[in-house]
This record gives C-alpha cells, structure tokens and sequence, in this order.
C-alpha cells in the first residue's frame, strides 16, 4: 500500500454517502470489508470506532466480507423499526430493534469470522501483545476478559483482539483484528474512569446483553494490525468482587485441553490443527488468575511481562 | 436469453476460465458459490486444474476445504452408528443423497455440505427404526405442533427429523423419495430390490445407479425450493459423469429405468438443465427421445425453461433478473402441488399461515 489513508480522514459526510451505497471500504487484520448501511447512527459508530483503520480502493479489488445492516423493509418499519444483519443475502440473526443496528454490525463481523474464516483456527478469547509474545485470554461470558482486556490495552498492551484470537495454522502465529473492544452494563463505567482517555460510540441499551458500548481500539494497535506475534501465555481470568488477586500456574496439558475447549473450529483442521496448537501452547505459560482491582491486574501483567510475576504452583 | 448465466456457472461449464479470472471476478465468484453452497466444490476444481488463485480468494478456498474435509470424516463416522444401530432389525437400511456419495466415495460427494443424513427403509418396518433409533439415543424433536406430525407421518415421505442427544446429528428417515400424497409415486420396493452394498459400512446400501440420478432429479426439479438448486445440479452433474465414464450401458439403463418408474419427464427436466447450464455429456439421441415420449407441450416447456434457467442461478443480489422473483414463487407453489392434491394443500397452506411463528433465535453473544 502506497498511501495509507485513514477512515478518519474522511469528512463525515462523505463517509456517509459511501456507506449508504455500500462503497466503504476497509481493512482490519486480515481482512478487507466493504460495508452497507443508510442508517446514519452506524455511520456514526463506524466513523468514531474504525478512524484509525486504512481505506481501500473499492475498485479493482477483492473483498473478504460484503456486510450490510439496514432497516427491515415492509409495513413493520412504521410501527416498530427493526434492523437486520445481511451477508450475500443470508440473514443468521432474528432482527433487532433499529437503535441496536451499531453493535449488530459489530456482532455481524464477529459471525463472519467465526462462521467462514475456517482458514484460522479462531479461539473465542481475547488477545493482547507485548514485547512480542501474545496473551490469549479464553473465557466464558461474564468473567470479566473483556474489561480486562480493555484496561490492558489503555495500559501499553496491544490489542490483537477482543473476542476472536486468530491463529495461522501454517506459521503457528496469532493474528491481530484490531477491531472495536465490547464492553457492557457496569463495565463501561468501570473503564471510562479507569482509562478517560478512551473514546466509546453511544451506549445502546436493551440489547441481549444488556447495555452495549463499543470502545475504540488504540491507535497504535490498529496501526500495527498486520504484525502477527507467537503465544506467550494463556490466562484463564475470572472477575471476583472484593477478592484478593491470585494468579496459580497450570500445567502444559490442563492449560491445551482448556485452550481446545475455547476454539470453535480447531476441529476442522484435523491432526494439523492439533498439532500446530500443541506446538504453539509448548513453550507457554498458562495460568489461572481472578481479580477484583484492575489497577492491581494491570501490574500483575506488567510483572508478567517481565517475567517476574509471582505464580502458585500448579496443582 | 438475453442476459448470461451466472459466473460460477459460467466456470463450472469451463473450468479453464478459472485460470483467468481477475480479483473483483473472484470476489463475486466466492460470494456466489458460499451462498449456493458450493465454495468447497470450486476449490476442488480449482485444485484439479492446480491453478493458483490470488492468496486473497485461495484463503476462502482453503477455509471451505477445512469444512468439507471435516464433516465428510463425520458423516463417515455417523453412517457406522447408524449401521449399528439399525443392525439388529434384519431390514435393508439405504443411505441417499450426501451420505450414501461419501459413503460411496463417489465424485458427487467430495466437497458436498449437508445438514443431516438421511436413511430409506421399509414403510413396514418404520416404527421399528424408529424406536432403535431412540434407543440409540436419537430423539424427535419437542417443537413439532400436532398439525406438523400429521403432516409427515400420514402425508410425506418421511418421520419428522431426529437429532442425536450426544453427538447432535440430525437423522431424516425416509420410507420413498417422494410423498405419499404427491401426483406422480414410486414403488419404493422397486427402489429397495434394485440397492447396491456400500462398502466400509456393514449393512447399509444405496440406490442403484440410475436410482440414484432419478432421485437427485426428484429432489430438485420436484421440490419448490431452489435456494439449494445449483448445488443439486451440480451433484446431478458429477454423477452423470462419473456413472457414464464407468459403465457404457449406464444412459440405457437410466432411460429404461425413468419410464419404468413413471420419471422420465423429471429425467428429461434434469439432463435438458445439466447439458444447457453444466454441459453434463448428455447423449443427444437420448435426450431427443425423451423429448418425443415425455416433454410437455412447446408453449409449456419454454415457459418451464425460463423458470428452472432462473431459480438455478445462485440465490444471490448479483444473479437477479427479470422473473427471478416469479419464478422462485411459480416454483414454490408448483413444488406443493405436486405434493399433494389440492384441498389438502389449501388446509396445509392455511394451517401454516395461521400458526404462530417460531420464537425467534437470538444474535450469537460472541
């Protein structure tokens, strides 16, 4: 790419206009985007959460993914407005309602990955970068990785991902997709005071999740997007209100076979699959860690990154 | 025919195209062919013909081989539970469709997606295979009103679909290929003495040759729905091929057999589409024979034409023309009225319309 042109760059209207007629065009990690909507609150959205992320040229081209989210048509658009997720056609979610189109995108993205970039190996986990080795951080909703993972990245950690760790089965390596971090109820709170700094689109209430933010990835991480980095840890956190922090080392095999249980396609790349995991898993660190601090998790990072965390042994 | 086929069918008819294709081409032809489910299969074409598609197009091949890959070891490994578990009844048990192409390692079944397994066995036995099957731990599914148990159990072809508690595969258990109550009917004892053997799974068989061409050829230009329509085309395709390429007096026997079962219009329909869209290597003086014996009448034919020619393009924004929507909808309703006679369908049809829809299923939380 010669000329790097950022999406922020676009004037608002212009960034309109384009994606109204499905003409706007970027890259985010491996993937290129060519994006739809007429609703001018997801154009909104995208201009804030994606400034930093290339354009592309729109013509002449191949684009991974052609999504779309727009008001459902027909007489229900009167009475009750609804928004739906579009790819080529194919509809995988029930509508939503229209104020919800924003993080439907963002949700619509995620089903791309998982539903069609089978060439990854894609691990429903966060990850974050730093000194040139990845951690991975799988975990079931609730347990608090998204926040955490926020507030790591507003503290010198890169952001890879927030949701959807890539791992190229080929080289062994953890891609980033640097896209928008989701946060929701308190936790957006929790990370607009711990990290002011950070830029969030509108909060969308009532959603399946309950109130939906979306913060903006840093600038830094996005930039790099394209530098793929190999494992370094994998930590399994838990959020525990009031509880002392605790970080307790897991053994090689318990940390894989938790790693497998987090990996929604690892199935589809056969002994392949297994064995890149198995090699990339060698070398790292897994541990079990709940917090209830962010400041104090961030510093127990900070130390990890170190290699001077204090660890429990492994049971 | 004033506008041309779709790209992907323009490069399943010449593969050689593929070699040629530039970046915006590709990034049509990988949307067409997701959407018709056909995205593993252009990857084993372009695989046969060891070109070297641009790494941003290669990628989605390589992620759609992935899948293919994996569930053709997992339909391999679900056959043998079912072989297991019916072999205890003592009755031909015949894998169709998808199944039985994996199981038969037949061309038509490499890079094929499917759903669900589906079976064929005695009507007699029915209730049998039934309950070993819930032995075995497959079980109905709990959504099914008593309107829709009714409609399959006294009207279709089928039992409602069974999903294994365990291992979540879905299982279609058949007893014909074509609903009792539909216009034209097949013996399905004919079908059942006429089944070969499959190899590597004892006691399962699949339809004979021609058997098995006959049924693709219900599914598709019997059925109403063409959202699958191309893929079915395409497996109507490789099996012609590859049943034609191994047995010269195969086009005969398919021939004899389509009059004999009382198929030779949806025969004709089949190879008349596979020869205009896919250039299937279809024996001219058959096809003209079946044109004499069992086509419809001119004006009928060029109208069925432009319908099939329109609902076998891709599902997709980029394949609409004039009469798509039309002909989806033509279709549909033609669909139902060969399922079943009038009255029936209106009651069917109301039933339907009246009932409260699904509860909806949420966005994944991911």
């Amino acid at each position: 790419m010669s000329e790097r042109v950022r999406l922020g760059a676009l004037p608002p209207q212009d960034l309109q206009a384009r994606l109204a007629a499905g003409r706007l065009c970027l890259r985010t990690g491996p993937f290129s985007l060519r994006l739809q909507s007429r609703l001018a609150h997801v154009a909104e959205a995208v201009g804030l959460l994606y400034a930093e992320h290339p354009l592309l040229p729109e013509e002449g081209t191949f684009f991974d993914f052609h999504p779309r989210v727009d008001a459902q048509p027909g007489l229900r658009r009167w009475l009750r407005p609804q928004a739906q997720f579009e790819l080529d056609g194919h509809r995988p979610f029930s509508p939503m309602a229209l104020a919800q189109a924003a993080p439907m995108l963002e949700w619509g993205l995620n089903w791309c990955v998982t539903e069609h970039a089978h060439q990854y190996i894609v691990v429903h986990a966060a990850a974050i970068e730093r000194g040139g080795r990845v951690a991975v951080l799988p975990a079931p909703p609730g347990s608090g990785k998204s926040t955490l993972c926020a507030a790591l990245v507003n503290r010198g950690w890169r952001l890879l991902s927030d949701e959807l760790a890539l791992i190229d089965p080929a080289r062994g390596l953890l891609l980033p997709l640097a896209r928008p971090v989701s946060l929701k109820n308190r936790s957006i709170e929790v990370i607009r005071s711990f990290a002011p700094e950070a830029r969030f689109s509108a909060v969308v209430h009532d959603t399946l999740k309950g109130s939906v933010a979306h913060m903006k990835p840093p600038a830094e991480s996005v930039r790099r997007d394209q530098e793929p980095a190999r494992l370094g840890w994998i930590v399994f956190p838990r959020y525990e209100a009031g509880a002392p922090l605790r970080a307790q080392a897991l053994s090689r095999a318990r940390g894989f076979m938790q790693l497998l249980d987090h990996a929604f396609n690892y199935h589809l790349h056969g002994s392949r699959g297994f064995e890149c995991l198995a090699e990339m898993v060698a070398p790292a660190q897994s541990l079990d860690f709940s917090y209830s601090q962010l400041d104090e998790a961030t510093r127990f990072f900070e130390r990890l990154a170190a290699d001077e965390a204090p660890l429990e042994r492994a049971t | 025919m004033s506008w041309p086929d779709a790209l992907l069918i323009q490069v399943l008819r010449d593969p050689a195209r593929l070699g040629s294709l530039g970046l915006p081409d590709w990034d049509l032809l990988i949307r067409q062919s997701r959407r018709s489910r056909l995205l593993a299969h252009l990857a084993l074409r372009v695989q046969a013909l060891d070109l070297n598609p641009p790494e941003a197009a290669a990628a989605h091949l390589r992620a759609a081989l992935n899948v293919a890959e994996s569930q053709h070891r997992a339909v391999l490994w679900e056959n043998r539970f079912i072989a297991q578990a019916l072999a205890g009844l003592q009755i031909p048990v015949l894998l169709l469709k998808g199944g039985a192409y994996a199981q038969a390692g037949l061309r038509a079944g490499l890079g094929r997606l499917l759903t669900d397994i589906d079976i064929l066995v005695p009507l007699a036995r029915i209730e049998d295979v039934e309950s070993e099957l819930i032995i075995h731990g497959w079980e109905g599914s709990e959504e099914l009103t008593a309107h829709d148990q009714r409609y399959y159990r006294e009207w279709m072809h089928e039992i409602p679909p069974m999903r294994h508690m365990r291992r979540s595969s879905v299982i279609d258990v058949h007893h014909n290929i074509l609903p009792r109550t539909a216009r034209i009917t097949v013996d399905a004892q004919r079908l059942i003495e006429a089944a070969v053997p499959l190899p590597g799974a004892a006691g399962l068989l699949r339809l004979g040759d021609a058997d098995l061409l006959l049924h693709s050829a219900c599914h598709l230009f019997m059925d109403g729905e063409f959202d699958k329509g191309l893929r079915d085309l395409v497996d109507i395709d490789a099996l012609l091929r590859e049943f034609s390429a191994a047995d010269a007096g195969f086009w005969d026997q398919l021939e004899r057999r389509a009059h004999a079962l009382g198929l030779a219009r949806v025969l004709f329909y089949a190879l008349r589409h596979a020869e205009r869209l896919l250039a299937s290597p279809v024996p001219a003086a058959l096809q003209a024979r079946l044109r004499a014996s069992a086509a419809p009448p001119a004006w009928q034919l060029r109208l069925m034409d432009a319908v099939f020619r329109r609902a076998l393009q891709p599902d997709h924004a980029s394949c609409e023309h004039r009469g798509s929507t039309a002909a989806r909808r033509l279709l549909y309703l033609r669909g139902h009225w060969l399922r079943m006679p009038l009255p029936l369908l209106v009651r069917h049809l109301s039933i339907k319309a009246l009932a409260r829809p699904p509860a909806p299923k949420p966005a994944r939380q991911a």
